[in-house]
């Protein structure tokens, strides 16, 4: 599949001051190899993609070729995550490494997590390496829980995005919690984008139609059947769900309504 | 003299620069981050910082991840 990037220059995701077409973000964890990656990021239109910091691997053959040869920094914005840390301290480190890592590069996704069961944000934490982020410059895009208090604070303390959850990463749930995202998005001045648990096309749909700005979605991609495929599908949903937010929507009533006119009926 | 790489001990000759030690571990021509003892070591000083014994050395790179 070709790369199907479509700029919408009407209506474009701004993130520190930079305008993004896609509003699909999205990981590159889970493929089966860089070729499959490359080619689901390219089906889903995406500009923005996550990557993780780890070490490497002494003693292994150090001439394959890595993630960035797949997915270059000039062609794609990337977006290193903090995954796997579960305290500021090693969140922070993380981020001033991935800044080495990419010349500089001041984007990054906070996830401090609390526990491997639940995958769930340890909010604390959470706090602590954004204050220390943002201090040190950096552009932070903040997973979290969806408490539209603690959305405020993250916000508050300058957080470029605000990521909450819709269902536990990974769980492929949907969206479960309507309500506190409408708070969140109600009450933001920044970004809000949907970090973690959409599982298929109509999830998405349905963030955007709240009024999500975007949705960062791994597994729901790499995880299907056909990978590309799905990207292609998610890269749909996000668009039909954008435009129908700005559509607007009818209300819902309890009672039928006709379509066609009563008048010059026959009989 | 003794170094710690990515947790694990290894030996390397004293004086050892981080340009050195990339290309020993192969990564010369990679694209990484070097962390000593906790503290980034910018990529323009990875020719002339010496290792000392004891160091703790982190090389990362990027990985997919969600």
């Amino acid at each position: 599949m070709m790369n199907t990037k479509t700029y919408d220059s009407a209506d474009p995701l701004v993130i520190a001051g930079k305008s993004y077409g896609s509003r699909l973000l999205t990981g590159t964890g889970k493929y089966k190899d860089f070729d499959e990656t490359r080619r689901a990021t390219q089906a889903a239109g995406a500009d923005i993609v996550t990557v993780a910091i780890r070490r490497v691997n002494i003693g292994q053959d150090a001439s394959q070729p890595s993630l960035l040869d797949a997915l270059p920094p000039e062609e794609f914005t990337l977006l290193p995550n903090t995954a796997g840390c579960y305290n500021a301290v090693d969140a922070v480190r993380t981020c001033k490494l991935a800044r080495e890592l990419l010349d500089g590069h001041t984007l990054v996704k906070l996830e401090v997590l609390g526990d491997q069961r639940t995958l769930f944000p340890d909010v604390v934490e959470t706090l602590k390496a954004a204050e220390t982020l943002v201090a040190d410059g950096f552009d932070v895009m903040v997973y979290t829980s969806d408490d539209p208090i603690l959305a405020k604070r993250l916000e508050e303390i300058g957080c470029v995005a605000v990521m909450p959850l819709a269902a536990p990463i990974g769980s492929g749930l949907g969206i479960q919690n309507r309500y506190n995202l409408l708070e969140i998005i109600e009450n933001a001045k920044v970004p809000i984008i949907v970090d973690a648990g959409v599982g298929t096309a109509s999830d998405a749909s349905i963030a955007m139609e709240l009024g999500c700005d975007g949705v960062l979605m791994n597994t729901a991609i790499a995880g299907a059947r056909d990978p590309v495929l799905m990207a292609h599908a998610m890269k749909l949903a996000i668009q039909a769900g954008r435009a129908a937010f700005k559509a607007g929507r009818i209300p819902r009533k309890r009672f039928a309504s006709a379509s066609s006119p009563i008048d010059g009926t026959i009989g | 003299m003794h170094i710690t790489l990515n947790g694990s001990p290894r030996d390397c000759a004293p004086a050892t620069t981080i340009i050195q030690l990339l290309q020993e571990a192969g990564y010369g021509a990679k694209r990484v981050a070097v962390e000593v003892n906790r503290e980034i070591v910018p990529r323009s000083l990875h020719a002339s910082h010496t290792l000392a014994e004891g160091d703790q050395v982190e090389i990362v790179h990027a990985i997919g991840g969600g």
